[in-house]
């Protein structure tokens, strides 16, 4: 009995020291460093106060990035879940013999570096990009329109990459749904608007939920595309984090920062796993 | 359409269906009186969901007509041909209560609030679960399941409800239970009906007319007992049943009865119904239930008219019944299925069998008989 009882975990204990060495100890470091005092001349004292986290509510400033961090990953969500419902579905409905591979090509951008992929936004939309180009070329315009440095800018980069995701999840929920069903309601006098709105969008929505969870908390812990794409006003917490830590050396502050942002996204998962269930997210990636 | 057909609900002309190269369904005519339960019974991939398929409106013939009500539905989609669907798999909406799934179908034919409560309560009765609106599918047991499927599927009054293996997915004893009921319903409400089986109890119990396929082509359809007394085929009289098959030639017509000779010599009585010839190249058959078999110091000196000796050769015991293989003097095998009536016959053990002519049905042969 005794024996049976630990098993199971000296089995695991390769991934489970993995996780607490690269994961659970970083973090602890990181809500000890952000209760630490940080001296005018620079250097770091051992501490426990909650200065850091009043000075982070103090004014508007750094809540106002937080809520700006919300806002972008809201709207990124939707984003994504208008478009990536449409191909997501069109994949399911598909009786191509290249389905499999029009799939695949949903994850042909992830073997390209991240950062290469956010950078070449640069290219395409910049004042002597691409679209600049093409644009003066054919006369529309006669300046080059300053397509980089705004909202757009972040949240394309941010959809190209977090598109994937969200297609990914509602597939896998869209293949899940038996086919009989569509067949019964279609039989029972629904026509094919009627049929998907009656079975397979709400049969879908576990797909839909765990998408746009994911891409929220993907979205709100970011820095590369608004750091390379955005302007000034698009930081968003990751940034201010990273600005923190990075440039200032402030390591006390970008650490408070950081358990902020740690409670917020920790607080949207668990009620998602309390009502939804998290489960969901793994199915897409395991594939079916 | 003619008008001595005015009855028929469902009929089929000329149904051909490919899938690529394959030739599922071969020119299928087919015709389902009002009110009638057909069962459409052949082995696997044999076509009958196909053929069910079509009629519902989610296969496209790739040629022939389809007439529902005499009216022809080739180019009518799915929704607008009044059918209700049962499937293997239940298909109830797994996000809906058991009162919007069985009300799905009133809702989209412009029924009043109040009439579908009403309509929704007396299917629920008729499947003997008046209780469960509130529940969810899954919170049901198969079997209850199914009969909500069915209360779903008639609670439209559809022209022709059509099931595709409706039982194949519950356990032995419920499996007999809803047959019952789906056959006491059907009655019941008289609506016309296609079963898809490849069960033939299942055919055999329920049917007021049984369509034997067989790789897409239709061999023999008829009522229960015709189909099995009397197969016109030998695919049929396989397929429904263990039977014997053994080629000879008929000798004669005696006080009504037909002399059939074997290859091997042997002599039956067979009082098969149909016109056969001196001559004529024939191949015996009969069912393995069919015969007699008695010890033969215990056999009654009455005979049925074709009585034999032999010894088992081998035998497997199936709890109320044996299956034989006997070795008739004269070099003939044979197959028996017998009820154990006190205790089973040992590998060894001499025996009589005795079968009557009316169980010697015959077939057209085309084996080549020696010239004798
Ligand atoms: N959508 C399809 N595409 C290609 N071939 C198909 C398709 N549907 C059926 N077939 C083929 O057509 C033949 C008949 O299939 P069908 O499903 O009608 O058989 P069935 O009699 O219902 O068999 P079962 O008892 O196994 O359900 C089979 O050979 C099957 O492989
Ligand atoms: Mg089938």
């Amino acid at each position: 009995m005794k024996k049976q009882n630990w098993q199971p975990w000296a089995l695991l204990s390769p991934s489970l020291s993995a996780i607490l060495l690269l994961l659970v100890i970083p973090v602890l470091f990181i809500i000890v460093y952000s209760f630490w005092l940080r001296a005018p001349t620079g250097a770091v004292i051992p501490a426990f106060q909650l200065g850091n986290y009043a000075r982070f509510f103090e004014d508007l400033f750094y809540p106002s990035i937080l809520f700006r961090t919300i806002r972008v990953s809201l709207i990124c969500v939707f984003l994504c879940l208008i478009m990536g419902y449409i191909p997501a579905y069109f994949f399911h409905r598909s009786t191509s013999r290249f389905r499999q591979a029009l799939i695949l090509l949903v994850l042909l951008p992830f073997w390209i570096s991240f950062i290469i992929r956010t950078m070449s936004w640069i290219n395409i939309l910049g004042t002597t990009g691409f679209l600049n180009h093409l644009l003066l070329k054919i006369g529309i315009i006669s300046q080059p329109l300053s397509l980089l440095y705004n909202e757009a800018a972040v949240l394309m980069g941010l959809i190209q990459f977090l598109l994937p995701f969200m297609i990914l999840n509602i597939f896998v929920s869209l293949e899940g749904i038996d086919k009989n069903l569509l067949e019964a309601a279609r039989s029972m006098g629904c026509n094919e608007w009627q049929a998907f709105r009656e079975v397979t969008l709400p049969l879908s929505l576990p797909g839909v939920s765990a998408g746009c969870l994911l891409v929220f908390v993907l979205t709100a812990g970011t820095y590369l595309p608004p750091m390379i794409l955005g302007g000034p006003g698009n930081e968003m917490i990751a940034n201010l984090i990273f600005n923190r830590v990075i440039g200032t050396l402030d390591w006390p502050f970008g650490s408070a920062i950081s358990v902020i942002l740690l409670l917020l996204l920790g607080t949207i998962v668990w009620t998602y796993n309390r009502y939804l269930g998290i489960s969901q997210i793994f199915k897409a990636f395991k594939g079916n | 359409m003619e008008s001595s057909q005015k009855n028929m609900v469902v009929q089929l002309r000329g149904i051909v269906k490919n899938f690529g190269k394959l030739e599922a369904v071969k020119k299928i005519d087919l015709d389902v009186e009002q009110g009638s339960l057909v069962t459409l019974l052949g082995p696997s991939g044999c076509g009958k969901t196909t053929i069910l398929r079509m009629i519902a409106g989610l296969e496209h013939p790739t040629a022939g007509d389809i007439y529902i009500k005499g009216r022809l539905v080739n180019d009518i989609p799915i929704h607008r041909r009044n059918l209700g669907m049962i499937f293997q798999n239940y298909a109830l909406f797994p996000h809906k209560s058991i009162f919007d799934n069985v009300a799905f179908g009133l809702k989209y034919r412009n029924v009043s609030k109040t009439d579908i409560k009403e309509k929704v309560r007396k299917a629920l009765e008729m499947v003997r679960l008046p209780d469960v609106g509130d529940r969810y599918p899954s919170q049901l047991s198969g079997g209850q399941q199914q009969r909500i499927a069915l209360a779903r599927a008639i609670v439209i009054e559809p022209d022709v409800l059509l099931m595709d293996e409706p039982l194949s997915a519950l356990d032995e004893n419920l499996r007999e239970d809803m047959r019952r009921e789906i056959d006491n319903l059907q009655q019941m409400l008289g609506v016309t009906t296609i079963f898809v089986t490849h069960d033939q109890r299942e055919a055999l119990s329920m049917s007021d007319k049984i369509v034997v396929l067989n790789d897409g082509v239709l061999q023999q359809e008829g009522p229960p007992e015709d189909v099995y007394n009397i197969p016109t085929n030998r695919f049929v009289a396989d397929f429904l049943g263990s039977s014997n098959f053994y080629p000879g030639r008929v000798m004669a017509k005696e006080n009504g009865l037909y002399r059939i000779r074997l290859e091997t010599g042997h002599e039956f009585l067979s009082n098969h119904p149909f016109n056969w010839n001196q001559g004529d190249k024939i191949e015996l058959v009969i069912r393995a239930q069919k015969f007699y078999v008695y010890a033969e110091n215990n056999a009654p000196d009455e005979t049925l008219g074709n009585s034999f000796k032999g010894v088992i050769k081998d035998r497997s015991y199936m709890g109320g019944e044996v299956s034989y293989f006997i070795d008739l003097e004269g070099g003939l095998s044979i197959h028996v299925i017998s009820i154990v009536n006190i205790r089973a016959l040992k590998i060894g053990d001499r025996v009589a069998v005795d079968v009557s002519p009316r169980h010697c049905g015959l077939l057209p042969g085309q084996h080549s008989i020696a010239a004798s």
